[in-house]
This record gives structure tokens, sequence and C-alpha cells, in this order.
């Protein structure tokens, strides 16, 4: 009898943990994008598939297409469909496969290399984009695709899929780096984050929010760089010197780290468990009114709506702080991306471009973005749509206290970017900064030149 | 002609250790004929590059403190993965032990889980809240919480219970079977001439598992310098804070996988063979396993 219940047992046991090993697998794509800030988090879905379209009509031309988040293969279902509507002569099959995030860029670079089994066009993360604009490229030139649209979409964002002064990639959205305010336990505090303007603003009512309620108001990063490079580019710094060279122990580099340590001394800035605003643990403790501010990419609207319930309603959203309101220097950055590229070789790649740019930039597809993804979209043209923007049925209408759109507007004109983004050694430089530099800075109290030192003789190293 | 080939004696060995010779050969020595080549390549400008993985290799302190994680781990496990499981295996194995069979399954349950799963439940129990498993015994014991995967003794702290929750079954029911084979006579004749149990451990039991535990010092050698699901896990596949969780495996992949640089991850890999079949030469040398009159 006890020999049969152990057998049960052991059996469940079994088959427990082979259950749940199938499934785990996706937590790990899950969180593969938070050190090197990625979008391939931002759904949160990565079921691996295949969907094709269902078209009617006779001169159709089939396009592959690869993804890694499974929430882009409905809307570009949706888009195509709009497309085959307006271009009866040009109609398109769309055939999509979706991949786990490392597994797709992996058999990408394969693809290439190999000059076999590559797909008509495949989505590229932002951080993995720059291996695949680097030696013999195998993407196509988009430049006479985007021209229709290039004066309406954010130029930073195109830029950043770019070399040369050619266009290889289609941003998903903007991700202007904006301000997330708790405004009810501000309110509590007497603080009115309508009147933070600068980082010395941002600092001292950190402080009178502390001394009123003991809590801390804003996460110092240790394994992000959200807030780190906007201040950097703020102060027009950068992680490279001029000529692209390794350069992270610049001077400015250290004012900023020096700058965020003394917000950290203070008492009122604290590192979030997690480490960044965009983790589980931190949602948490946001959710339960921990932490009183985030400095984050606009995307993370997608993250309150969905981890952080409790403070429904309680959210505003606000232009960043700026060094000085007077010297015309950006009001925010672009974090994390997905370039939509076109493969060279592809026997439909004209087309491939055109349909891809129609679905990417035109100004009805940017409405879906904001609709379907909550996403800041790169055709500026729809910021101003109020109907949209305004609309009362939107999830992100209805969990911000203010309109999401009005911070937008506010600072259209003014987001920069990050120029090292976009070099081959992006990705490496990412990866120090979120594992190493960073946590000897704010976790380990060592000095800020000696770490910055001794990442950049690391990186040295690998560059040699 | 074709019968006699079969029939043949001095033939018919080498057709028996043909499937194993085939594998060996195709799954063994071709990769790693191919990793030598490649490592000293860049894979991804595909041309030749002399030794400069290997240069680079000598200056890369990330590369050092994956070594010193990883033989750190391999002793670690050695010291707690040997003795513990050959002690309860000894209890288990005494007959004076009550349901032995009920503790077996016990302790073998863990290695039935994935490592994968166990990393996961690893990873929450030594998470950074407050309310974390081992935050809250930290808090009963009247210390405060502190971020466990964050510092060096700690996180290998983690990388050790995880290590020995799940792999002490698997150890015992080694010894449990090598306990097994030793003749009862042994012990009867020891206890009529009055051994206690602990001189019968140390002077039957222990000499008598020299086989098994050559064994399991072997692949314990082998599994603690080459370990990395756990570390994988532990950190949920992104890079541990400050690396304190990186071991050579970790950083092959790191270099081979994440940063596509395939022809120093073999030069990785190449370095980790070699200290592995190092140690082990020396080890199998050292208990005498190459002697011809043994056994």
């Amino acid at each position: 009898m006890k020999r049969k219940l152990l057998s049960v047992i052991l059996g469940l046991t079994l088959m427990i943990s082979t259950l749940s090993g199938c499934s785990s697998k996706s937590t790990e794509t899950d969180t593969a994008g938070t050190v090197a800030p990625t979008e391939a988090a931002e759904s949160g879905i990565s079921a691996v598939g295949t969907t094709e379209m269902e078209v009617q009509g006779d001169d159709v031309t089939t396009i592959n297409v690869w993804t890694f988040i499974a929430l882009h293969q409905e809307f570009y279902t949706k888009m195509a469909e709009n497309w085959n509507e307006q271009h009866p002569d040009k109609k398109v099959k769309l055939v999509l496969s979706n991949m786990q995030y490392d597994d797709m860029h992996n058999k990408l670079s394969l693809a290439l290399e190999s000059g076999e089994g590559a797909p008509d066009v495949v989505d590229i993360e932002v951080s993995k984009f720059p291996a695949f604009t680097t030696g013999t490229i195998g993407l196509r030139d988009l430049t006479d695709v985007i021209a229709p649209y290039k004066e309406s979409v954010v130029q930073a964002r195109l830029n950043l899929y770019s070399k040369d002064g050619k266009f290889y990639g289609l941003p998903t959205h903007v991700g202007a780096t904006v301000a997330f305010y708790n405004d009810d336990i501000l309110k509590a505090a007497g603080i009115n984050y309508e009147e933070i303007k600068t980082w010395d603003d941002f600092k001292a009512a950190g402080v009178k929010y502390f001394e009123a309620t003991g809590k801390y108001f804003a996460t110092v990063e240790t394994s992000a760089q959200w807030m780190t490079s906007l201040m950097l580019v703020q102060k027009g710094g950068n992680y490279l010197d001029a000529d692209g060279n390794l350069a992270v122990n610049n001077d400015k580099m250290v004012e900023v780290l020096t700058y965020i340590k003394g917000m950290q001394d203070t008492g009122a800035f604290g590192v979030i468990p997690g480490g960044q605003p965009d983790t589980e643990e931190a949602y948490a403790a946001f959710n339960a009114g921990d932490y009183a501010v985030q400095i984050m990419p606009f995307w993370q609207t997608s993250r309150f709506v969905n981890y952080m319930a409790d403070i429904k309603g309680k959210v505003g959203i606000a232009p960043t702080p700026v060094w000085s309101t007077t010297d015309g220097e950006a009001q925010s950055i672009g974090g994390g991306g997905t370039g939509t590229a076109i493969i060279a070789s592809g026997p439909n790649a004209d087309l491939a471009a055109e349909v891809m740019a129609f679905i990417k930039l035109s100004p009805e597809a940017n409405k879906e973005v904001w609709n379907i993804l909550g996403f800041d979209p790169v055709n500026t043209e729809v910021w101003t749509d109020t109907t949209l923007t305004q609309n009362p049925d939107n999830q992100f209408v209805q969990y911000f206290k203010n309109y999401p759109f009005d911070t937008l507007n506010a600072i259209k004109d003014n987001i920069g970017g990050l120029s090292s983004q976009t070099d081959e050694k992006w990705p490496s430089i990412n990866n120090e900064f979120c594992t190493v530099t960073l946590n000897n800075i704010f976790e380990n109290g060592m000095d800020i030149k000696e770490a910055l030192d001794e990442s950049q003789a690391t990186l040295e190293n690998e560059f040699q | 002609m074709f019968k006699k080939f079969f029939y043949s004696q001095k033939i018919a060995p080498y057709v028996f250790i043909l499937p194993f010779l085939l594998t060996f050969l195709c799954f063994w020595i071709v990769p790693i004929s191919n990793g030598v080549l490649l490592s000293f390549q860049d894979v991804l400008k595909d041309k030749w590059v002399g030794a400069k993985n290997y240069q680079r290799l000598l200056t890369d302190k990330i590369f050092f403190k994956a070594i010193f994680h990883s033989v750190r781990y391999m002793i670690g496990t050695l010291v707690l993965l040997i003795p513990f499981p050959m002690l309860f295996a000894s209890l288990l194995n005494s007959k004076l032990m009550k349901k032995p069979g009920l503790f077996k399954s016990i302790y073998f349950i863990p290695a039935l889980t994935s490592v994968v799963v166990a990393g996961i439940i690893f990873r929450l129990m030594f998470g950074e809240l407050d309310s974390s498993l081992a935050n809250r015994v930290l808090t009963l014991l009247g210390e405060s919480p502190i971020k466990w995967l964050h510092g060096e003794l700690t996180s290998f702290f983690a990388l050790l219970l995880l290590c020995c929750w799940r792999w002490t079954g698997v150890n015992i029911l080694y010894f449990t079977a090598g306990l097994q084979s030793i003749s009862t006579e042994l012990f009867e004749a020891a206890s009529i001439d009055g051994a206690n149990a602990w001189q019968q451990f140390t002077r039957i039991s222990f000499p008598l598992l020299k086989p098994t535990t050559i064994y399991v010092v072997t692949i314990s050698i082998y599994a603690g310098l080459s370990m990395f699901t756990e570390s994988y896990m532990l950190w949920a596949g992104k890079n541990s804070p400050n690396n304190v969780g990186l071991t050579i495996v970790g950083y092959l992949y790191r270099q081979g996988i994440e940063k596509r640089a395939l022809g120093y991850a073999c030069a990785v890999g190449l370095v980790l063979l070699i200290i592995i079949m190092f140690i082990n030469i020396i080890q199998l040398i050292l208990n005498g396993t190459f002697k011809k009159e043994e056994r």
C-alpha cells in the first residue's frame, strides 16, 4: 500500500518536472531582454509557431516573416489585410514564424552567413542590430521606401537602424524616456510633480519626500541604464569618443555617475530589488508604493497596465528632468526597440520593403501600434489625433492620471539618441555596465573613476 | 568468406566495439578537432587569426574569474558530495535503519526534477525581496535581509545548496550499489571479532568502496567544472551582477552564443577540456587506477 503511494508520488513528481520543463523555456526568453534592454520583454508573449494569412485571388506574392514577439504577428496580419484592400494589384500573403528571442537571432545570423534559409522580412532587436550591419550587409537599403514617411517619423529612431547614411530597419516605436510619478503618495508628502523641471529639483523633491515618508523616492539603476544614458545624452556625453573608440571612463560619464551617487547618498534614492524598474521584483515594489517615481521609456505603460494594477489612476506621466531648462538639451531619448529589416537577396525584396514600410510607418498602422501594443508610435502625425490619443475606451488612457500623449507632444521635437547604440561594441558595453560597472559603484561602493577604468580595461581587452 | 569474417575471433571484438568507436568518432573526435581549428579563427569574419584568441584569454580577467568560480564550485561539491552521501549510504545500508526504501526515495526525488525548475525555485527562494525564503530565515535569526545573489560568498552558498539538494540522492544510490556488492560475511566476521560500526565503516566499507568512489570523484570533477545550467537558471539567463555566478561554460556560452565570438568560445572550451583532463588524470594516477595489478 505504502509502496503504491510512493510510486504515485514519484510518478507525479516526474510528470510535473517534465511538464514544467517545457513551459519554463518561455520564461527564459521573457527575461533575456532585461540586461540588454529590449523590446522582447515588452509583450511578455513569446509563443512559438507559424501562422499563414488567408488571401483571396490569384496574383498573390508570399512573404515570409520572422518575429520574436507573437503580438507582432497579429499586428502585421491586420495591417497586411489593410494593404491588400488598398493595393489589389500588389496583394501579399504573409507567412509569419514566431521564434524565441535568442533562437531567432541565431538562426538569422546562420542563414545570412550560409546564404540559405533566410526569410524575406525579419524583426531584429535593437541591441542585436549592429551585428547585422557589420561586414557584408545582407539587409536591403530601405532609404527609398522610407522616403514618403520620413518627414513625420522621429529621425532618431531611423538613425538607430542605419549605417553610413543608409537605413536598414523600420522602427516599431519611439520608446521616449519619460517620468512616471505616483501622484497620490507624492501629493500626500506635499510634492507637486509638475514643478519638477531639473535634476536638482528632482533630487530636492526626493529628499523632501524621504523626510516626510521614510520611503524611497526613485530608483538608482544597476541592471539597466535608462536614466544613466538619458542624463549622459543630456550632458552631451557618450560611451565612445568622437572617433568611435571606447571611452566609457570619460569625464562626462564620471560627472553623471557622481551626480547619481550623490542622489543615492541622500538616502532618498535606492537600488530597487531587481536593479531597475522593468523587473518582476520592481513591479511589486512600485505596486506597493515603496517607490514613487520611475524614469523609463514610454513602453513601460504596458507594464503599469499589466503588472501594477493597484496604483491604477494614480500615476501621472511627465517629461523627464533636465540639467538646465535653458540650454535646449534633449528632453528624452529613445529606449529599446525592434527594427524590421528586409533580406536583400530575397526574390521579393522590393515588394516586401514597400509593404513593410506601409505596415510600420504609415499613419493608419501607427494608430494600431498604440491601440494594440500600447507603444508610442514613430509616426508623430498620429500623436495629435485626439480621437485616438484621448479615446476613453483605451486601457492606457484609462490607467494614467493625465493623457499620455500630452507629455509625448511636449517633448516631441526634442527626443535625442545615443549614437554609440548603433556601434558594434554597444552590446558589450551595455552588458558590462549592467552587470559590473553600476553594481560596483552603487552596490559595492567602489570609487567611480576606478570602476570605470576597470570596465574600460575589460572592454578594451575584448576588442583588442 | 562472409561466414569466416563474422566468426573470426580476431575480428569479432572490433565488431563489438564498432558502435562505440563510431559514435566516439562522430560525436567527440570530429567536433573536438573542428573546435581546435575554429579556435584559431575569427568565425564571424571567416579568417585565420593565429593564436590571437589564446593571447586574449591570457589577459582576460573575466575568464580567470570564471575558472576560479568553477574550480571553487568543484572543490565545494567534492567536499560535500563524496563523504556525506557515503555516510548516508552506509546508514541506509545498515540493518538498524528502519524504512530505508522511504529515505532513499526522499533523497532521490530532487534528482527527478528538472534543473531549470529547481533553478527558478531557488532563484525565488534567494530573491532580493525581504519576503523571500532565505531572507525570512535571516530575519528569524535576527539578521537583516541581504541580496543573496549579488555577493560572491552568498551566491556560492546558494549554488552549493542547490547542488547538494539535487545530487546527494544520486550519489547515495551509487554508494549503496557499491555497498551492496560487498559480501555481508565480512561484516559478520568483523562484528564477531568485536569491531564496532565505525571500525567496520573505515576498515571494510571505505576501502572496498574505492572503485565506486573513484567513479563518483571523476564524474563530480567533470560535472563541477562544467556546471552551467544551475548558474544560468539562478540568474534567469542574465549575466550575474559582477559575474559572481559566471562559470567556464557560462563564459563559453556568453562568448559563443551571446556575442557570436565562436572562435574565442572554442578556445575557452579547449582550455576547459585541458583543465578537466589534467585534474582527472592526476587524480586517477594518484589513486592507482592506471596500475595493472589493481582490481
